[in-house]
């Protein structure tokens, strides 16, 4: 009676495992001469929102690619890669739901079972670390433009490469911002809190920001390392205030950004400057913690009013808000890039074998004015692979918005300091 | 050390007394803040704990779809107070009989007749049923997050230099309102006490005639209806999403364990020391460890006394 049932057990089993199966392979039906990208995202889980956030830059820019666009930006103009007859890019993506090990069992299905010719995406550095371990193993490239440990390139690998500036850069400008309004208001802001979730990414800001914080005469009051799924962060909040910090610098992901905000409103805590990344990029954040969200100052590649300057971010932003219904988020602004490098690699080496594509991406040399990010180009370190053109923005929500407030050059908007009371 | 006993030496010796004394006094506002952060954090946490414990006392399951109930729950009360402008305080009685009716349903679709099935199947199908609803929400509700923007219970309320976070107060008081009204219904109730039967020996009870399928169904929906009354408060402060449920489904699950299998009081007791553990324990040893904390004393409940602080004995 029992292995009758176990049986039956089995066929459901196997059934649910053939549907998702199904259900899972996004694009259905394809044709062949399509050109194979994966990119890995967390699609669900904790930073759903983040992931889905993230996955429609990647579409974006495929639509761009495939397309005809009138538009002065590389691919826009031709339908697909020129030198491939115009053969279309095609994505597939894997949802690596923020867990290291699936993303990693995504990236090797993507390449063994999806054929893909390169890889792209992540966000998380934690899980772009065992992903970028799947594909130097299958000897495929990955081109990362959303994740910023800077242990990642640090390994010496032969097929990754990365666009985005690593943490180490970012840390060092977050700490120029803060010496920059130290001068220009003509104050001292000594006493430095860090404030970070503790997987591979957040500890690594935190660990570039202490490095660089003793260079530049900071003093550390607190460093308080937290779990980016903490159900109440009372504790952490309470040995912030303890510590009475000038500057507190937040390294969070979406969910965590929430709840500090909350909690550091209802404990009062008020430091002159605050600073965040990633998560308070996320448009959930403001719609969910509202006027709360306001002054911080946030870490950013990506801010649309650098429409001022580039007046190619707003023309790419109609194509995304016509698709999306809203403005293009910085964290969709990042992911946007990688296919444009990779399809760029893909159209000099005019080739699909991953090697070639490898050898074409070291030679990238992409100019500033065909991105939409602030960097001066694209253009890899021969060692690291790091590209070396990178830099970083800070942006402050001000009237819900995101304005580019450092460096000073690029500011749309004047910062506002210091961060004023909570009931405002 | 000179100690002055002239008038002007006793002030001196007052005025630099001040800020010491200050310095002492923060000092003990900041674990009595602490300490209740841990108690609203705790009797929150115990809300979702009740439940849990009461299912698997009568039917011996562990509903690891409880998180998901939760959110269910906060969904519930979100979309009550979007569209009909009900705050989430008050709309909880009828989310948690709301819930109540969803866990009978449950009960009789699917969990009364796995309850006949093998072993891992009775362990299976309630983990199964959460990562559905999850997911589910997820499809139905997109995986972006909401909030109550302003709830009547919003707000701080000082007492002395210490922060009482309202919403939270008021999830503590209504988990407690919860705990009285289950522990009067199990023990003064007709009802009540032939569940009780059920949970001490199953086959006895059903030879004195008490009907185990319908009061099976009755203790799960009264299971989620406190999950329902804990998601319900939970929405008036908390975010929303899909996953919210998962940590407080994890976290009601140890304080379970360590409360003591199938007592509801044991449950509640459990989740306030576990409140207090990853507030108090967080702040003096290092936030990071904080649930590790967690996990350490429910280990050395586990071996000190393994059927948990209140916990029957009884299978």
């Amino acid at each position: 009676m029992h292995s009758k049932q176990v049986k039956r057990l089995r066929g459901y089993v196997l059934i649910t495992l053939v549907l998702a199966l199904v259900l899972g392979v996004s694009g259905g039906i394809m044709a062949q001469e399509t050109i194979k990208i994966g990119a890995v995202y967390p699609l669900t889980g904790a930073v759903a929102t983040t992931g889905a956030d993230c996955r429609s830059g990647v579409e974006l820019a495929v639509d761009i690619i495939n397309g005809v666009y009138d538009l002065d930006f590389p691919f826009a103009k031709a339908a697909g890669i020129p030198n491939l007859g115009g053969a279309k890019i095609e994505v597939i993506f894997g949802d690596t739901r923020g867990d290291p090990t699936q993303g990693m069992a995504e990236t090797e299905r993507l390449i063994t079972e999806e054929n893909v010719v390169t890889v792209v995406g992540g966000y998380q550095s934690g899980v772009v670390k065992t992903a970028t371990m799947a594909s130097e193993r299958l000897q495929v490239p990955y081109v990362l433009s959303d994740a910023t440990s800077p242990a990642l390139t640090e390994r010496g690998f032969k097929w990754f490469f990365r666009v985005i500036p690593h943490d180490g850069i970012q840390a060092k400008n977050a700490l120029e911002l803060v010496k920059d309004i130290e001068t220009k208001e003509d104050t001292v802001l000594p006493n430095l809190a860090i404030l970070w979730e503790n997987t591979e990414w957040g500890a690594n800001v935190a660990l570039e920001i202490k490095t660089w914080a003793e260079e530049c005469g900071f003093k550390l009051v607190a460093d308080v390392p937290y779990t980016y799924r903490a159900t109440d962060v009372t504790s952490e909040v309470l040995k912030l205030k303890a510590a009475k910090p000038d500057v507190i610098i937040h390294a969070a992901y979406v969910s965590d950004a929430i709840l500090f905000t909350q909690t550091m409103k209802a404990m009062d805590i008020r430091p002159k400057v605050m600073i965040g990344m990633a998560g308070h990029l996320d448009p959930n954040y403001l719609n969910t913690v509202g006027k709360d969200g306001e002054y911080f100052f946030v870490r950013a590649v990506y801010g649309l009013d650098l429409a001022t300057r580039k007046p190619m971010v707003e023309k790419i932003n109609e194509l995304y808000k016509a698709k999306y219904g809203h403005d293009m988020s910085p964290n969709a602004a990042r992911s946007f890039t990688a296919p444009f490098v990779v399809a760029d690699a893909i159209n000099r080496a005019a080739s699909t074998k991953p090697e070639d594509i490898r050898q074409a991406l070291a030679e990238t040399n992409i100019p500033g004015s065909d991105l939409i990010s602030p960097y001066e180009g694209v253009k890899f370190d021969p060692v690291t692979q790091d590209n070396v053109l990178g830099r970083s923005l800070y942006l402050q929500v001000q009237d819900g918005q995101f304005r580019v407030v450092w460096p000073f050059e690029l500011a749309a908007v004047p910062y506002v300091y210091p961060f004023p009371e909570w009931d405002r | 050390m000179r100690i002055p006993v002239d008038p002007p030496g006793f002030l001196a010796v007052k005025a630099s007394k001040l800020p010491v004394y200050a310095h002492i006094d923060w000092g003990d506002c900041m674990f009595l803040q602490l300490f209740t952060g841990g108690l609203l954090l705790g009797c929150i946490y115990g809300l979702v704990a009740m439940g849990l414990s009461l299912i698997y006392g009568v039917m011996g399951i562990v509903n690891f779809a409880h998180g998901a109930f939760v959110m269910l729950a906060m969904y519930g009360s979100f979309w009550l107070y979007k569209f009909l402008g009900l705050d989430p305080v008050i709309s909880s009685p009828l989310i948690a009989l709301f819930m109540f009716g969803f866990g009978v349903a449950i009960y009789h679709l699917i969990i009364g007749k796995v309850l006949k099935g093998p072993f891992l199947a009775r362990l299976l199908v309630t983990f199964g049923l959460g990562i559905f609803f999850v997911n589910l929400a997820q499809f139905l509700w997109s995986p972006d997050y909401k909030m109550v923007q302003k709830s009547i219970t919003h707000g701080i309320l000082m007492v002395g230099p210490i922060f009482v976070e309202l919403p939270k107060l008021a999830a503590s008081v209504g988990s407690l309102v919860v705990a009285g009204l289950i522990y009067w219904f199990v023990r003064k109730t007709k009802t009540g006490l032939a569940i009780q039967a059920i949970s001490i020996d199953t086959q006895a009870a059903a030879l004195m005639g008490i009907n185990i399928q319908r009061l099976n169904a009755f203790a799960f929906g009264l299971g989620c209806a406190s999950a329902g009354a804990a998601g319900a408060f939970l929405a008036s402060f908390y975010y929303i999403f899909p996953d919210v449920g998962t940590m407080f489904g994890l976290v009601a699950l140890v304080a379970v364990a360590l409360g003591g299998f199938g007592s509801t009081e044991g449950a509640l007791i459990g989740a306030i020391i576990i409140g207090i553990i990853e507030t108090v324990g967080g702040f003096i040893v290092g936030s990071e460890y904080k649930y590790a904390l967690i996990f350490v004393a429910y280990l050395l409940i586990v071996i000190i006394r393994p059927r948990g602080l209140l916990g029957w004995g009884a299978d």
